[in-house]
């Protein structure tokens, strides 16, 4: 059973805003982020110049993003000391993180597909067509492709995430309906189809997910009760199962598949409150009971 | 047996699976690539900003940041939309709505994290964002006749990059026309002239180099560069030249032409003068 209000028995459980926690802190982030870099061209304030391909933080911090400047680094180009080094602070923080906190509490787009996914889930579309979900990793591998065969960022000329961010600092122009054709496709055509099949860019930063310190763990998990509320709002449904239901096949509660998000929101919507954020290095405390207990919820 | 009929076909579906993703990725690849492409070409009223390398290169070492254009203290620098040809999202301006002032410091060229505008370039001076060519022969007022001149008085580096050269007025007989000539040694592109010519349609443009000059053959070598540098002919010694003038005559080449041998005057245009000086001047 997929829930069309999922999240419900968390409300009455843990109250609306405890229900909500992570999505609110992680809508603030993205409309922070999406604010400072407004807030030069809309006010004058210049506290962030650029865009997320590169950025200058209060005239010192530089951020650059180490999947375009991959790709630059593949055209050929003898990349200046300055976005290396950008690129390795921004590194360093999504190892730390996890890479794909850049998808949920960065990238604009996000929204845009999170609009769609919310959607979906009210106007009840069933309807989903066949891809699989590792299209991303192919794609990834195609856009490095790409700029070492035409030594151009050649991906960049079509890619919807930078052009939606540009767009909304620099001027969007046609990008409009790049964006609308995002949203479409993962409304109509495919279930969480942009992010959680097919972008490059969240495909990379899940390479640094891999390593990365923190993680969802479903530290609790014996308690779970299988209302299924977490697998309908999870942009990648598919990580959780392992960890939520591995106990007996000796796997541990951390969320560790580099297409988790760390978004949060299957903390939010559990009633039981299975989940937490943890390292990489959390593990069940007692192993033993928690088998045991697990044993009897499925006798 | 049932097992191993069930791996078979799971592998089977496998591979199928597998082939499916990779050909409509690979599909989706081909078509970026061309788009990228053709995306290639810069249209010749699109000029990057200061220290970009060629076209090819630039579009694998900007990272369409726009650091460049928020630190343009003329808002000259735009990022190019999707529609506009120009490949999207890479800085560039178009001298007729905002030339490059060409800023001592070069704020753009400083700003710009990963080296596409190059960091060497320390002198605006030397910055060759294009070359002025001054196209419409036709309909520039300078060479209608009028002292028109804007496009040489704005430009930043006047009477060099740019310079009014005399010629005769074959129209009126009488007047001289002022030609603005471009140097290329010289030229930024900055595209001020362009910016100011008077002209409902500008007469003088920025191009890109490739399409604003020619280009020898490279086997090509001009005689007189050559001798020259090698100080002397490097073919047959040369002969000096002799006219065949008249007896008593001689020519002199700094500029006084045809003249008696020995005296100080040229020999007059006009004939009459000579007859006269003939006469001493008696009836
Ligand atoms: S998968 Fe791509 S579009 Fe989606 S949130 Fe991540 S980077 Fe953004
Ligand atoms: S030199 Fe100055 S005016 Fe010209 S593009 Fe750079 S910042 Fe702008
Ligand atoms: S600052 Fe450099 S990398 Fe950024 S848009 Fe300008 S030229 Fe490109
Ligand atoms: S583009 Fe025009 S104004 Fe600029 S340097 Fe060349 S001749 Fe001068």
């Amino acid at each position: 059973m997929s829930p069309l209000h999922p999240g419900r028995e968390a409300v009455l459980a843990k109250g609306w805003w405890r229900a909500h926690k992570w999505l609110l802190l992680r809508r603030t982030s993205q409309f922070g982020i999406l604010a400072l870099f407004l807030a030069g061209p809309w006010f004058g304030w210049w506290i962030v110049k650029g865009n997320l391909a590169s950025s200058l933080t209060l005239d010192v911090l530089p951020l650059t993003d180490p999947y375009v400047l991959l790709q630059s680094f593949l055209a050929g180009h003898a990349v200046a000391a300055t976005a290396i080094l950008g690129a390795a602070i921004v590194t360093v923080f999504y190892l730390l993180v996890g890479g794909r906190v850049y998808c949920s509490w960065v990238c604009p787009l996000n929204l845009v597909t999170d609009a769609a996914a919310w959607l979906r889930r009210r106007l009840n579309i069933k309807g989903s067509a066949r891809m699989s979900r590792q299209t991303r990793y192919w794609v990834l591998g195609l856009t490095f492709l790409l700029a070492l065969l035409t030594g151009t960022l050649a991906w960049e000329m079509v890619n919807p995430v930078s052009m939606f961010h540009r767009g909304l600092i620099f001027g969007l122009g046609f990008a409009w309906a790049i964006i609308l054709g995002v949203f479409l496709f993962d409304l109509f055509v495919l279930r969480q189809g942009w992010c959680g099949h097919v972008c490059p860019v969240g495909a990379f930063y899940g390479l640094l997910t891999v390593p990365s310190l923190v993680r969802v763990s479903a530290a609790q998990r014996e308690k779970c009760d299988d209302c299924m509320d977490c697998f309908a709002v999870c942009p990648e449904p598919q990580v959780i199962r392992p960890a939520l239901k591995g106990a007996e096949q000796g796997i541990g509660p951390v969320i560790r598949s580099p297409q988790c998000t760390n978004c949060g929101r299957c903390i939010d919507v559990c009633a039981l409150d299975v989940f937490r954020f943890a390292t990489r290095f959390h593990s069940a405390t007692k192993p033993h009971i928690r088998v045991a207990q697990n044993k009897e919820v499925s006798s | 047996m049932a097992r191993a009929s069930a791996r078979k076909l799971s592998r089977r579906r496998f591979l199928v699976d597998t082939a499916r993703t990779a050909s409509g990725v690979a599909l989706f690849g081909l078509g970026v690539g061309l788009y990228a492409k053709r995306s290639e070409s810069l249209p010749a009223t699109a000029i990057r900003p200061p220290g970009a390398g060629a076209e090819g290169d630039f579009l694998g070492a900007c990272i369409r940041c726009g650091l460049c254009v928020r630190d343009c203290p003329y808002d000259t620098l735009k990022l190019a939309l999707p529609e506009e040809p120009v490949a999207t999202g890479t800085p560039f301006f178009e001298a007729r709505k905002i030339p490059c002032e060409m800023c001592e410091d070069i704020p753009c060229v400083k700003a710009c994290p990963t080296g596409a505008l190059d960091k060497n370039l320390t002198d605006i001076d030397q910055a060759r964002m294009g070359l002025a060519v001054l196209i419409d022969q036709e309909n520039c007022l300078n060479f209608l006749g009028l002292r028109c001149d804007v496009c040489y008085r704005v430009c930043p580096l006047i009477d060099k990059a740019i310079t009014l050269e005399p010629r005769h007025n074959v129209r009126s007989g009488m007047h001289a026309l002022f030609i603005p000539v471009v140097h290329s040694e010289a030229c930024t592109g900055c595209g001020k002239c362009e910016h100011a010519c008077v002209l409902d349609q500008a007469a003088i443009k920025v191009l890109p180099d490739r399409l604003a000059k020619g280009e020898l053959g490279r086997h090509y070598r001009v005689g007189w560069k050559e001798k020259q540098r090698a100080g002397g002919s490097l073919v047959t010694p040369d002969v000096e030249h002799r006219y065949n003038l008249p007896e008593g005559m001689e020519y002199d080449y700094e500029g006084q032409g045809l003249k008696r041998k020995g005296a100080d005057t040229p020999f007059p245009d006009n004939p009459l003068d000579s007859l006269n000086r003939k006469s001493g001047g008696r009836p």
